[in-house]
Formats: C-alpha cells, structure tokens, sequence
C-alpha cells in the first residue's frame, strides 16, 4: 500500500468531518445532561427516557413505522411486479417508453410529486391521512425497488424459468419456486431501500398527510421550528442509527447475493 | 436372423410419435424453419446434425413449446400440441446450459418436475433414489449445483429430465463439453436408459461420431430445411445429395458427365454409369449409378477409405493415376494427399498394418489409386 501524504491525508479527514461532523455533534449533545444544546454540562440519557415519555413523539414514530412498512411492502410488490414485466414481458408496444417513465420519478423533484400526488388526491376526494402516504411513499419507492430487482433480473438466466415450464410449473408456479427464490435477495434489499426512503421523507409526506397523521420527520420538522430541544438530539440519534443499519443490512444482502450469484451462475453456466 | 430390426419408419402401419406438418418459423423476415415435415417413431434415438444456426434448437424450442411454428402444425400422438403450453406437455427438455435450480439440491432439483405432479412422498422418493442410481449420484444428493463437478451437473441435467418419464426427451447438445472418453461412458449410458426405459429421444449434436454412435436416425438439415433423413449406415454409405455426403465425413467428390453402361448377363458389376471426367482418362465405373442419372452433369462421391493405393497398376474396375503430395499420419491410419493428373486433390486413407518405416510409398512418388465398381456413389451435380 501506498503511503498517505499529508495532503491525501488532511483531504480525507476535512472530507469526512465536513460529512459527519454535525451528526456527530448531534449525536454527542443528545446525551447533554444541559437543556440548553450548545453547554455540554455532563453526560445522561435522560432525554431517552424524556422522549419515551412523550406521547405525541411516540405517535408520530409508530405512525411512521406503520407507513414505512405498509408502504415498502406495497412498494416491494408493485416494484418487483414492474420489474418482472418490463424486463421479460418481451418486446410489446411502448416497452422503451415504460422503462423510461419508470425511472422518472428518481429524478423528478420531490416538491413536485408531492404536490401532483396532493391534486390528485383533492381530486379524487380521498382524506388524507395514513393511507394518503402509504400511498404517496409506494408511489416513489416502488421505482426504487423495481431498478434494483430488474438489474438482478437482466443477468437472471430465463432457461431456468423455461426449465421450470418444462417441468410442470405454471408461469406463476415458476416465477414462485424458481424466479423469485432466486432474485429474492434483490427484492429483499429493495423492501429494505424502500423502508428507510419511508423513513426518512418529510417533503412527500407534508403534502400528502393529514390530520392524525403526522410522520416522525414531520414532527421533528415542526418541533425544531419552536426550538432545538435535546430531545430532538436523541430523537435524530435513535433515527440515524436506524437508518444506518437498514442501509448496512440492505449494501451487506446485495453485496453477498452478489457474490452468491456470481458463484451459482459461473456453475450454472459451467458445463 | 433372430432380431428384428428397429425399422419403425419403413412400416406402414406404425403411426408416427411426432409429426411435423409443413412447418414454418420466422423470427421478423428471418425463415429458421422453412416448411418442414417429418415422422419420428416411438422408441427411436433421433439425431439431428447441421451446420450452426441451421434451425436445430428451433425445432426442439416449438416440440417442448417454448416457440410456436408460424405456419404448419406439429402432432404428438396425433394430436396438434400448437395451443398445449410447456408445462401441460409430456415432453421434457433438457437444456445445453443444464439449467439447473441453483437454490435447490440435486435431489430437489431431480424431484422439482414430480412434486410438480402432485405425486406421494414415497413414490417421489423411490423414483428419485432410481434416477440417482441410474446416473450414478448417490454420493451427492444433498448438495447444490454449485458444489459438483461439470460432468456430474450435466447427469443432474439428464436425469431431472428423465424423472417424469416423458414420452419424448429432447437434448440439445447434451455431451457437447464433455471430454472424450466421459463424452463416449455418457452415450452408452443414454442408450442403455433408452433401451430400459423405451422413451423416444431427440438429440442435437455436432459430433458426427456421436450421432452415429446413438441415433436409430439421423437427420442432416441446412438453413431451416431437413435434407435427408436415414439410418447412420445409409447416410454414410448412401447420401442423397453432395451437401450431405460433404457434411458427414470425409469424401472425393469428381465432376463429370454421367454414360449408362450395358447390363451384361450374370455380371453384377455391369450396368450403372460411368463418368466421363476428363479428355484422355478412362471414364470410371458405378455399377450401382441410377440411370435415370445418364446424360447428365453428375458428381462421383468417393468415400477416402475405400481407395487403395499401389504403385504398381492395380486390376480393378478404376484406376487413376497421381502423386503423393502429403502424407497424414493418424496412428491406426494414414491420409495419402494424391494430386491427379489435371490438378484434382483426392484423398485416400489406408490402415497402417506395417510398420511406419517399412512404407513403401512416400512423398513425390508417382501412385495409382483403386477403387471397386460399387464403391462409388453418383449424385446429381
Ligand atoms: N428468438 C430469435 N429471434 C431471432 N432469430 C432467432 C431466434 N432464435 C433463433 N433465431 C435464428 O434462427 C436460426 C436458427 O437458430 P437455432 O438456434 O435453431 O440454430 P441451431 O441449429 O440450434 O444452431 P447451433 O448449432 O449454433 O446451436 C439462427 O439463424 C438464429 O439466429
Ligand atoms: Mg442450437
């Protein structure tokens, strides 16, 4: 290995701190014994057990569990459906047009698809609440499942599937026993991406939510604007730790089915 | 003769396996199938060879149901199987690339089309143990796909297949990357499954020796149409054109001008043709020409081993007279390059049964090469 010069050296650490500094600082001050945030006065966790205690903190978060899981499941089935289609439904009109508008919504502002996903629902007449964001965060995950399982499905090998055919499966038994047992990992990381994009959205779910209904990051939003209390500090601490591992997990399951495929293919394909 | 020979196809009672009626498959405005008919027995091996891209895999892909032919329809058993889906067919395919379930064990694998047909749990487990015995994987039943070696994958292959004891097993180039001597245990394996278990097979094979070896028939086929389809002997001894002659084998092919000859009483060698092929040489002999061929421009098929050579001129039917331009030697036989007197290359392989340094003929040297008056074939040119 090549030695670090001073230069590489200060670069990486200005690059890194300029990352992680303030979430570092973050996470330190949630456990300030102070309620004022910026006079470190001991440390304690007594802010954990302050945010236990309130109420409308907690609602908020199981409110945003319950979207994130609804949400990411629904996306997961949607996504994955999509995927399937437009990676094997042959060659039908306007394929190319689908795979492209499929990916738009990565791109597309979120102010906008809030707002769009706002009209429509005034629109249609739907109240908003819960399911107006479970539905509004499947909308933009499930495009962010369906590019992770159909990169999987390109390099999946269809004479499995026709095999399966073969053997006596129905299209659907095959894509049960063999496609999706296969591309599960995918689908996995996808469910997975998709929760923590869930989590993690303010922008999308302050358009779409309604009365009853207010997300974690809504609240945090809310509450920071009255001032910063320490209890945000531990609330954003519990929420990055989240975060982290579900990203983690998620790059872990892909990185290792990645290799598991690789192997398996290359024996596959083997003869 | 005690045995009766496996003659399905010259028996006009038999009724026909499969049956492909005027079949035709385009992909876009490309024809890979180019109106094709034929028969294929019950019970019999049938090969099909051909040059890359012929249509060999197409076939197979519209008889498992992976394709559906353009025009034309395809019977198994006297029923049209163009609306039946793959998986309500009594056909089973197995792949080139294996295609085995890589989340499944070997026995699951073998088992998957069984389950599939809602069969008990003893019944699974005792025709899976026999697959495993017949293909000899006892030792491996519980592991994956990625932990056994290419040859075992491929008896994985063949006995997933085998399993659900279809009425007709498809294989597409099912030896094709196997050494030679596993290739050859592999091949008598396959017979010796065909004869116990009487299922009909079709094989695609690029290995001409291969097909010889296992198929009741073989088929020689050339962009997307079958050219002649006859037992390994006939095609070989009897090809019905120059493209197969040329595609199966080794062959001499001469150009020239087809003459009737005179049946002489009590001569089996009399009758047929002779080819007139150049000013100033003896036209040379084929008793067994078809006459209707007379007249004609025609070409003589000669197969390289069935020449002779001498440097003395010999007393048979034909002769011709050339030099020695190289010499190949292959062990148990030698290919003599014999260049003729108006620049025809002609091949002539001859056994070894001396020794290598006692040859007498070598390189440059003037030769006569020989050959009987049936053991020529004269095709349309
Ligand atoms: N799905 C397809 N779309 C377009 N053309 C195709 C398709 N499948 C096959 N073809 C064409 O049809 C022709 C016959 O293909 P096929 O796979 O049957 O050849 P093959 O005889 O099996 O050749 P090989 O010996 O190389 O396997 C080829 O020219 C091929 O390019
Ligand atoms: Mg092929």
């Amino acid at each position: 290995m090549r030695r670090f010069s001073w230069f590489n050296a200060t670069s990486l650490t200005l690059g890194f701190a300029f990352l992680y500094l303030p979430m570092v600082i973050l996470v330190i001050y949630s456990f300030n014994e102070s309620r004022l945030v910026t006079v470190w006065a001991g440390f304690s966790t007594k802010w954990y057990g302050e945010l236990f205690q309130n109420k409308d903190f907690l609602n908020a978060a199981w409110v945003t569990l319950k979207v994130a899981f609804f949400s990411s499941c629904l996306a997961t089935v949607l996504g994955t459906m999509a995927a399937y289609v437009l990676v094997r439904g042959g060659r039908f009109r306007g394929r190319t047009l689908f795979s492209g508008m499929i990916y738009a919504p990565l791109v597309m502002p979120e102010v906008i698809t809030g707002l769009s996903l706002l009209l429509l629902f005034i629109g249609i007449g739907l109240d908003r609440g819960i399911l107006t964001v479970v539905l509004a965060h499947t909308t933009f995950a499930m495009c962010y499942v369906s590019v992770v399982v159909s990169s999987r499905l390109v390099s999946f090998d269809q004479s499995l599937e026709e095999a399966a055919l073969d053997l006596g499966c129905s299209p659907f038994e095959a894509f049960r026993l063999v496609t999706l047992p296969i591309i599960a990992p995918s689908v996995i990381s996808g469910w997975l991406l998709a929760f923590t994009l869930s989590l993690d959205d303010l922008v999308i779910a302050s358009f779409t939510t309604g009365p009853g209904a207010t997300t974690l990051p809504i609240k945090v939003y809310s509450a920071v604007r009255l001032g910063v209390s320490p209890e945000i500090n531990a609330l954003s601490t519990i929420l990055i730790a989240l975060v982290t591992v579900g990203v983690i997990t998620a790059s872990l399951i892909s990185k290792r089915a990645a290799v598991a495929q690789a192997r398996d293919e290359r024996a596959a394909l083997q003869q | 003769m005690a045995q009766t020979i496996f003659a399905p196809w010259d028996d006009p009672e038999e009724k026909p396996l499969i049956e492909f009626v005027n079949v035709t498959k385009r992909f876009g405005d490309f024809t890979a199938i180019d109106n094709l008919s034929q028969q294929i027995y019950a019970r019999e091996f049938f090969a099909l060879l051909g040059p890359s891209g012929c249509g060999k895999t197409t076939m197979m892909r519209m008889l498992a149901g992976f394709e559906t032919p353009t025009e034309g329809k395809i019977l198994l058993g006297g029923q049209d199987i163009g609306a039946i889906p793959p998986n309500k067919r009594s056909v089973n395919m197995m792949f080139q690339s294996y295609a085995l379930f890589p989340h499944l064990s070997i026995w699951e694998n073998i088992a998957f089309g069984l389950k599939r047909e809602g069969k008990d749990k003893e019944f699974i487990q005792a025709r899976v143990d026999e697959m495993l015995r017949l293909t000899r994987l006892e030792a491996f039943a519980r592991r994956k796909p990625h932990q056994i070696s290419g040859g075992q994958r491929q008896r994985v292959a063949l006995a997933r297949s085998l399993a659900k004891a279809p009425k007709l097993l498809l294989l597409d180039e099912p030896l094709g990357a196997l050494d030679k001597k596993l290739r050859e245990e592999t091949q008598f394996e396959l017979m010796d499954i065909q004869e116990s278990t009487g299922t009909t097979f079709v094989i695609v094979t690029h290995d001409q020796e291969e097909a010889m070896t296992v198929a009741s028939r073989v088929a020689v086929m050339d962009h997307g149409k079958i050219i002649q389809v006859a037992t390994p002997q006939n095609i070989y001894e009897a090809p019905n054109s120059v493209y197969v002659a040329d595609f199966i084998g080794d062959v001499n092919l001469i150009k020239g001008q087809a003459k009737a000859r005179d049946i002489v009483e009590g001569d089996d060698t009399s009758g047929g043709l002779e080819l007139h092929w150049g000013e100033g040489h003896a036209p040379l002999v084929a008793a067994n020409g078809d006459t209707a061929l007379a007249g004609k421009e025609v070409v003589l098929a000669l197969r390289p081993e069935k020449m002779s050579i001498s440097k003395e001129h010999p007393a048979a039917a034909n002769a011709l007279k050339g030099k020695v331009i190289d010499i190949g030697y292959l062990g148990n036989i030698s290919t003599y390059h014999v260049e003729l007197d108006n620049g025809t290359m002609v091949k002539a392989q001859i056994a070894n049964t001396r020794r290598v340094s006692r040859r007498q003929i070598t390189w440059e040297d003037e030769v006569w090469l020989s050959f009987s008056a049936t053991a020529a074939i004269v095709l349309e040119g």
